[in-house]
């Protein structure tokens, strides 16, 4: 609202730098406009609230991290993933629940006055005066009206620990930061002898009266709280408020005996295989069995090293497209090695059999993997969670099987060739 | 050493004799899936419905019934409870609840309470809740992700090799795909990622032999062009026979293992890519090159390409 209308003008112009542009189009965060002659409204443009989106998942995303591991020294993943998701994965966790409300609390520390003008009746019924608000109690019922000026806020602490107070309850200890320090110091000094309210997300925890003025930047803030919960909520503050609230909409647990025991049983049956499928290899390429199973297992440590650079968790339909990809590794090595003894059959010398037998299975081994390529960039570009796992692996597996079932087995029999220069091949 | 041949050199087996049988197979056992998953309808898992999933391995084996009673006890919804894996494990389900995510986890937790109060020495295994949201999202992309996917490679398949190849490659896909579904339908075994995981790979690997096989009729049809096109294709299927038995042999040899050792978690995975491979391997013989009698391949299809690459005559080459 623009009191004097001849303003309106110079009001849109200040706001206007005030928005700021969104990427290289030109566009800028807040749409400034004027209704009715007098009235300036902001509406966000789409790229702004894109970008404010993208801001506020990014802050999220590094404060539930710091609150879960605050030494950075758990394995833990914390992305962000679509528009408006984060991932947590944590393992060895004992109570999911703690770790829910840990992710879950915004943690807006505010300290501000109480109003004490304010007619209590009219308080019960939610109204408060001007300049005010009225707000419930975090314990107890009840509310209380207290002013709608910060005096400080959680933002302008600098550390947040748990502690105990005279008589031996948990409470939290904070320091402000030096702004922080400051206002607490002077709005304390004006107001001896007046109550202030700590508010924890919109819920009054406790209104103490100040009883003289604290210059020192310290607090303490006590509530019903036990040793964890404060510690909790220490934690909390310290890592900082969240700035969008966050719901948990998907959870999965998996029980440390399950876990063990399927990775267990998995790995074994995983290596079993592998051994079959080598065994299997060498009775029918015999030579060139050993070098597709060189290659196979080159290709395997392979995906698995990009994938770690990458940083891509290996879940379940991860492994599905790891399994695809070394059975594709497998079948570029038939297609070369039974395409060399057809060539053979033919009546060609080995190393012109060899040859032949690599350019010819080429094609085919080149159009069933681009193929794969192309499934797999439109299953990550469309697709979610589970199923981009699925392709990010497969693409990277499709590569990495190419380069191995082809180039490196190439490279071992030529150097065979050369080194033995065969008249026959068992084949 | 001697090493192992599974095909016998120059087999002339005359698979193209039986095309129109196995058409008339594949045609009542794909319609059969697809009026299965239709009518019948597929167990979707939490994944793709919304709600939870308890895992539980108790210290004795319990009375299924009373179990049912105890959980139904709580109010939560129709549960169902089923075995998983052996005579003390069970994988129970509840429905999304109405009031939305909190008390979602507040039924979980009472789950929990009961099956540990009622049943001393019951070890929770796995909990897992999806919301409703999270869900619908899963089952549409993923519906669409492998929609759009089987789409593009019929396009890759026609400008690389001609319009009836591409053709043959989207109706074998489809083909795979509603068979499988129709095998989850039929036998009630849960839909959940996984299984969405095991059809990727299914599409993957059939894709990859149906390829295979195209790429040599395609050589072939290059090289023999006074042929006709049935025993071309006879001649291209025996001369890849070999390759086939042995890919998917391996294949089968690897996932034999895992459905014998493996751990239960990923049994209905392996369940579902074992059948798929014979699907696939079945799929690229019948379904790929019986389309391209169908729809008139000719020798000279690729004749143009060959000899003259700017000629532009057909629109349809790349």
């Amino acid at each position: 609202m623009v009191r004097n209308p001849t303003q309106v003008d110079a009001a849109v112009e200040r706001m206007r730098t005030l928005t700021r542009p969104v990427g290289l189009t030109g566009a800028r965060d807040w749409d400034v406009s004027v209704v009715d002659q007098s009235r300036v409204v902001l509406t966000p443009t789409r790229d702004g609230s894109v970008r404010a989106l993208k801001d506020a998942m990014s802050v999220a995303r590094d404060v539930v991290r710091r609150r879960i591991d605050p030494q950075g020294t758990k394995e833990i993943t914390v992305v962000t993933q679509g528009e408006n998701r984060i991932l947590v994965q944590v393992p060895g966790v004992e109570n999911p629940e703690a770790l829910k409300k840990l992710i879950g609390q915004t943690a807006r520390l505010e300290f501000k006055l109480v109003d004490l003008t304010a007619n209590p009746a009219e308080v019960q019924q939610g109204r408060a005066p001007a300049g005010s608000q009225v707000l419930p109690m975090a314990e107890g019922g009840g509310s209380m009206a207290v002013k709608r000026r910060v005096m400080v806020s959680g933002d302008q602490l600098t550390s947040a620990k748990q502690s105990f107070d005279q008589d031996g309850r948990p409470d939290i200890t904070i320091i402000f930061n030096s702004t922080g320090a400051r206002r607490f110091g002077r709005t304390t000094q004006e107001n001896v002898g007046k109550p202030f309210a700590i508010i924890l997300d919109n819920k009054i925890l406790s209104a103490p009266t100040i009883q003289q003025p604290i210059l020192g930047g310290t607090a303490s803030i006590s509530g019903n709280f036990t040793v964890e919960t404060a510690n909790q909520l220490a934690v909390s503050l310290a890592s900082g408020k969240l700035p969008v609230k966050l719901n948990v909409i998907e959870e999965r647990t998996v029980g440390p005996d399950l876990g063990k025991d399927s990775i267990h049983k998995g790995a074994v049956a995983a290596i079993v295989a592998t051994l079959v499928v080598i065994l299997f290899m060498v009775v029918t390429y015999g030579r060139f069995g050993v070098y597709a199973t060189l290659a196979l297992i080159i290709n395997a440590f392979l995906i698995l090293g990009i994938m770690a650079l990458f940083n891509a968790t290996l879940t379940l339909p991860g492994i599905a497209g790891f399994v695809l990809t070394i059975g594709a590794a497998v079948d570029a090595n038939v297609l070369v090695n039974e395409r060399i003894r057809e060539e053979q059959k033919r009546g060609r010398k080995v190393r012109d059999a060899i040859e032949t037998g690599y350019r010819e299975a080429f094609t085919a081994i080149f159009d069933a993997n681009i193929t794969n390529v192309i499934a797999a960039t439109l299953m990550w570009y469309f697709g979610s969670g589970p199923i981009r796992g699925f392709a990010v692996v497969l693409m990277i597996g499709i590569v990495t099987s190419v380069f191995t079932a082809v180039y490196f087995t190439r490279m071992l029999t030529a150097l065979w060739v050369r080194r033995a220069r065969p008249r026959t091949m068992n084949l | 050493m001697r090493l192992l041949k599974l095909v016998p050199d120059d087999t002339n087996i005359d698979f193209m004799r039986w095309r129109n049988v196995a058409l008339v197979i594949s045609l009542v056992v794909t319609l059969s899936s697809i009026g299965f998953t239709i009518y019948r309808g597929l167990n979707l898992g939490v994944d793709f419905v919304g709600g939870q999933m308890i895992r539980t391995t108790f210290a004795q084996p319990v009375d299924v019934e009373q179990l049912r009673g105890r959980v139904e006890g709580l109010q939560l919804g129709e549960a169902s409870i089923q075995e998983f894996g052996g005579p003390k494990s069970y994988q129970i389900r509840l429905p999304k609840p109405a009031g939305g995510d909190a008390t979602a986890n507040v039924a979980a937790e009472k789950v929990k309470a009961l099956l540990t109060q009622s049943y001393p020495g019951a070890r929770i295994d796995a909990v897992e809740t999806v919301s409703g949201k999270v869900s619908g999202e899963l089952a549409r992309d993923g519906a669409m992700a492998l929609g759009l996917a089987m789409l593009g490679i019929a396009i890759y398949i026609w400008f690389r090799f001609e319009w009836q190849f591409g053709v043959g490659a989207l109706v074998t896909l489809f083909h795979d795909v509603s068979m499988i579904l129709g095998f989850f339908a039929f036998t009630r075994r849960q839909v959940d990622l996984n299984v969405v995981a095991a059809l990727l790979t299914i599409v993957g690997y059939s894709l990859n032999d149906t390829v295979v096989i195209y790429d040599r009729i395609r050589e072939n049809l290059r090289k023999y062009r006074k042929m006709a096109i049935i025993p071309l294709l006879n001649l291209s299927l025996n001369e890849t026979l070999s390759r086939t038995i042995v890919t998917s042999l391996s294949v089968l040899l690897a996932l034999g293992v895992l459905l014998l050792l493996g751990p239960e978690v990923i049994r209905n995975l392996t369940i579902a890519i074992f059948l798929g491979i014979f699907i696939g391997t079945y799929s690229s013989i019948y379904i790929s090159a019986t389309i391209l009698v169908w729809l008139g391949v000719k020798p000279d299809s690729f004749l143009r390409a060959d000899n003259e690459p700017a000629g532009g005559a057909e629109p349809s080459r790349a």
